[in-house]
């Protein structure tokens, strides 16, 4: 066990953990925050997706002694009000069913329009392949990245 | 107008008190404290009220005018959170900007049917729900009838607000609702005509979206308590092992763990519920601080196990008794079809015969007969299986995703011979269902734990426990002849159905009933595998596989596919063979002619790549045309058009969003899942080997139109998944100029065909 200092959402924040401890389990039982999913554990299905100085990864296959100080972003901290526009565009087409992909699925799509605020269908196909979604909202996520890449304010 | 008896009284009255004020065991947000007013789509935001007033044990008002509408039913993504409460807000008469919606726990006494299963919820729900909301409006008019000595009849009700036309005097929801509390239940209330529902019709958001896509805790796998433990179970390597023996003695010594012993989930003595489907009874259990210090004392655990003594064991698998052998080798996939021709050639047994098919198959001029066969699935529900436990000698409290509360109740009771009283069980939002969470298995794992630790725990399996510890959709096989005459007519129709533990045949469904010769045969063969309920349980097979006999049977006849079908459900309608023919051939036809017209299939239908199919389960109809082409060997799918006839559609945008989802989920599952066996091992344990669909691969447009019929609402989580299987084979065929018969369609485009036409 060793304690480390991580920088989550804008805040500083230590745990005492093992080292290879993932930060996927790091984030769920010992920061309580648990808006990042535990789909698969081997980087299959993107229900774990954070960022790491702003671009997607699987938290599930990062170690918290690889993360130093490189700033982590969850779902919780995606926004202050819930109204990023990828979060805004979710709502406005009522995309989720279980629900359970969808901080995955937000936080992917959010990567994406950073570094491509205007991506053509094959490139949110590609993007966002690694992400399941067992219900089917295929389509409606989609539809809403669209949307949010068309509102020009990510 | 009608009149529905109420059948509430003080009880439900009485009962929610306790069910309202506090009941809520764990230090976990459920309630909404304030929604904001971008969330309820109002300007007002609304605030929490100071005083709640319980009119029923559906929902309860507070001095503000918010309502609060307990949803009763297990919420798995089909949106029942957001449509069963739809349905009590629209009789209540209240503006759905003022409702809050909370889970209700499970109770007995207050709700019937909490049940996440067989696309039911909504319909049967209909009129209990409205009445509910009418019982209310009527005791809260009551109450304003009395407090202005004004007869009932005057008085009329606008989004909660109580009106006396003749004095000019109104009062809200929230300035009655102390009043109406102590209203007697009236025996009678009057629900709506369809045509002045205001709320029922119209799209509303899911009520948890905001809290979903801002990562709040809603999950079973979410849940925390501080003194809580994390419990994982190591389960046999392969179907038809049990434990032996383990060395626990340096996993005991790992950092953050606390124990490792073995449990006996359902003892031999112990009367099983039908949802109590394992074939694991006996587990090792590792429980201890954190998951990844229980999941690091699991991988370095050494267990040994050894192979099952044959046994022979009756299951009740929902409601239907039927004898599961134990064949007490370890099962293969390769001989599980070996097993399955043999069993269905020599062993299958006449479920409905009409006419003499014996002799029309001897004087047919052309016999046309093709077999179809599908692997197992798993459900892989996104959120794996998990349940919170806090179980002593004296009672039980319970919380996490299971579709079937009430059976697992009874479990809990039977297990630890325990007072139905003493048992809460409260329902978190699921991470998916698909039918897996029907069997409460972890549940009873999680309580046992609990009870031998002494102590509050999270059970929760891995993605490798869940794939590999299932209650599968088994695999089926079935075989179509079809007898034809010198003129081509359809004379006779043979299906022969089975799998490994379970028949798919229905045989009383189309096109029983269409045909003069008609024999329905069914099989099953002996397993150990567990097996269960999964989305659209048996139509999840036979509907792809009838759908395609069809087809080929169509060009066969050089007949258009949906015409041919028309024709038959014209015979069905008005010359009905038989008389146990359990569909309504008109509403299927209108499916039919329905996606003819929004698909355009006559003016497009020599295009290449178009499959249609259309199928009837859980009471409702669902036609789709599918449009495909290849590119370099993938499936490209431009297009799915759905009619859909579930009745009356209560939440428009959500059910259309449930109809693309099991489109997508029909066709991925057709083209990409197996779940196969090497000596009772399966062969795929997580999302590497395990294939599901993914954005790439999902159609690119998805088209859905209802049929508006006005009928009571029928079921829509399950009916659109069947048939798009069969519309994908079909279009599979256009565009490759090769049929497929064998499930998942993908490893065998490109291949030869298995089957030889004849």
């Amino acid at each position: 066990m060793s304690v480390y200092t991580l920088n989550v959402n804008g805040e500083s924040l230590e745990v005492d953990v093992a080292s290879d401890t993932p930060i996927l389990w790091v984030l769920r039982d010992h920061l309580k925050l648990v808006g990042t999913k535990y789909g698969c554990g081997i980087a299959q299905c993107g229900a774990c997706t954070i960022h790491l100085n702003g671009s997607a990864v699987r938290s599930c296959q990062l170690p918290v002694s690889s993360v130093r100080d490189n700033k982590i972003t969850t779902i919780e901290g995606l926004s202050k009000e819930g109204d990023h526009p990828v979060q805004k565009a979710w709502l406005e087409h009522d995309v989720p069913q279980c629900g359970y992909c969808q901080a995955g699925q937000i936080m992917s799509a959010s990567s994406l329009l950073n570094r491509n605020p205007s991506p053509s269908d094959t490139e949110i196909e590609n993007a966002m392949n690694g992400n399941i979604c067992r219900c089917g909202t295929y389509t409606r996520i989609k539809a809403a990245i669209k949307t949010a890449s068309n509102s020009k304010i990510v | 107008m009608s009149k529905v008896k109420t059948g509430m009284g003080r009880r439900s009255f009485i009962k929610n008190v306790s069910l309202a004020g506090g009941g809520l065991l764990i230090g976990f947000n459920w309630l909404a404290c304030k929604r904001s007013a971008e969330e309820s789509g109002s300007e007002v935001a609304l605030e929490m009220p100071d005083e709640w007033f319980e009119i029923n044990g559906y929902l309860k008002i507070g001095d503000n005018g918010v309502v609060t509408i307990f949803s009763p039913n297990p919420e798995i993504g089909q949106n029942v959170k957001t449509a069963m409460p739809m349905l009590v807000a629209e009789e209540l008469d209240v503006d759905w900007n003022n409702v809050i919606v909370e889970q209700a726990p499970l109770n007995t006494d207050i709700f019937s049917r909490q049940i996440a299963g067989g696309s039911q919820s909504i319909r049967q729900s209909w009129e209990p729900l409205r009445m509910a909301g009418a019982t209310a409006r009527q005791m809260l008019i009551m109450a304003a009838a009395k407090e202005w000595d004004v007869p009932v009849s005057e008085l009329s009700v606008e989004k909660g607000i109580i009106t006396h036309a003749g004095s000019d005097r109104s009062i809200g929801y929230g300035e009655i609702a102390k009043a109406a509390a102590q209203v007697d239940v009236p025996e009678e209330v009057v629900l709506k005509e369809n045509n002045n529902f205001k709320i029922i019709g119209t799209s509303r958001k899911n009520v948890d979206a905001k809290k979903i896509v801002t990562g709040q805790p809603l999950f079973g796998l979410d849940v925390h308590r501080d003194d809580m433990l994390i419990a994982m179970i190591v389960q046999p390597p392969a179907f038809g092992m049990q434990f032996k023996s383990m060395d626990a003695d340096e996993v005991k010594d790992m950092p953050g763990i606390k124990d490792v012993f073995v449990i006996n989930t359902y003892p031999d003595d112990m009367e099983r519920e039908w949802s109590d489907t394992t074939s694991f009874p006996k587990l090792v259990a590792v429980v201890g601080d954190s998951t990844w210090q229980v999941m690091q004392a699991k991988k370095a655990l050494k267990v040994e196990w050894d192979l099952k003594p044959e046994l022979v064991e009756e299951i009740e698998i929902l409601e239907k008794s039927q004898a599961l052998r134990d064949s007490g080798g370890l099962e293969n996939s390769e001989i599980h079809r070996t097993i399955m021709n043999e069993v269905a050639s020599e062993k299958s047994e006449m479920i409905r015969k009409d006419g003499d098919p014996e002799k029309a198959f001897k004087n047919a001029a052309r016999v046309i007969e093709r077999t179809y066969s599908c692997p197992f699935l798993a459900h892989n529900c996104m959120e794996p299986m998990n349940f919170f436990a806090n179980v002593t000698d004296e009672k039980a409290e319970l919380l996490g995703p299971i579709q079937t509360p009430e059976f697992a109740e009874k479990s809990i009771s039977k297990r630890f011979g325990m007072d139905l009283e003493n048992i809460d069980i409260q329902m978190t939002r699921m991470g998916g269902g698909f039918g897996r969470r029907l069997y409460g298995n972890f549940l009873v794992e999680a309580a046992v734990i609990s009870h031998k630790v002494g102590a509050p725990v999270k059970l929760v399996y891995s993605r490798e426990d869940d794939m590999t510890n299932g209650v599968y959709r088994p695999a089926y096989q079935v075989t179509y002849k079809a007898a034809l005459d010198v003129n081509n007519n359809l004379t006779a129709f043979h299906v022969n159905a089975g799998g490994v533990g379970e028949s798919p045949l229905f045989a009383n469904r189309f096109p029983a009933g269409a045909i003069d010769n008609y024999l329905a045969e069914s099989w099953i063969t002996d397993s150990q595998i567990s097996i269960g309920a999964f989305r659209a349980p048996r139509s999840n097979f036979i509907a792809g596989a009838e759908q395609s006999f069809l087809d080929e049977l169509a060009e066969e006849m050089g007949q258009d596919p949906i015409q041919f079908r028309l024709d038959m459900l014209k015979r069905a309608g008005n010359n009905p063979v038989g008389e146990n023919n359990d569909y309504d051939p008109a509403r299927y036809a209108g499916v039919l002619e329905l996606v003819r017209d929004k698909a355009g299939w006559e003016s497009s239908n020599a295009s290449s790549g178009k499959g249609v199919a259309a199928y009837y389960c859980h009471d409702s109809y669902v036609a789709q045309v599918l449009e495909m082409d290849l590119k370099d060997n993938e499936p490209v799918i431009n297009k799915v058009t759905c009619a859909v006839d579930c009745g009356i559609v209560v939440n428009p945008d959500a059910a259309i969003n449930m109809v693309e989802g099991g489109t997508i989920d029909g066709i991925g599952h057709a083209l990409y899942s197996e779940l196969t066996f090497e000596d009772g091992v399966t062969q795929q344990s997580n999302f590497d080997s395990y294939r599901l669909i993914r954005h790439r691969e999902a159609p690119k447009k998805i088209d859905v139109h209802f049929v508006e019929n006005g009928i009571d609402p029928t079921g829509l989580g399950e009916p659109p998944f069947p048939p798009v299987q069969g519309a994908l084979a079909n279009a599979l065929y256009k565009a490759t100029g090769k049929r497929i018969y064998r499930q998942p369609f993908f490893p065998e485009i490109g291949t030869e065909s298995k089957e030889i036409k004849t």
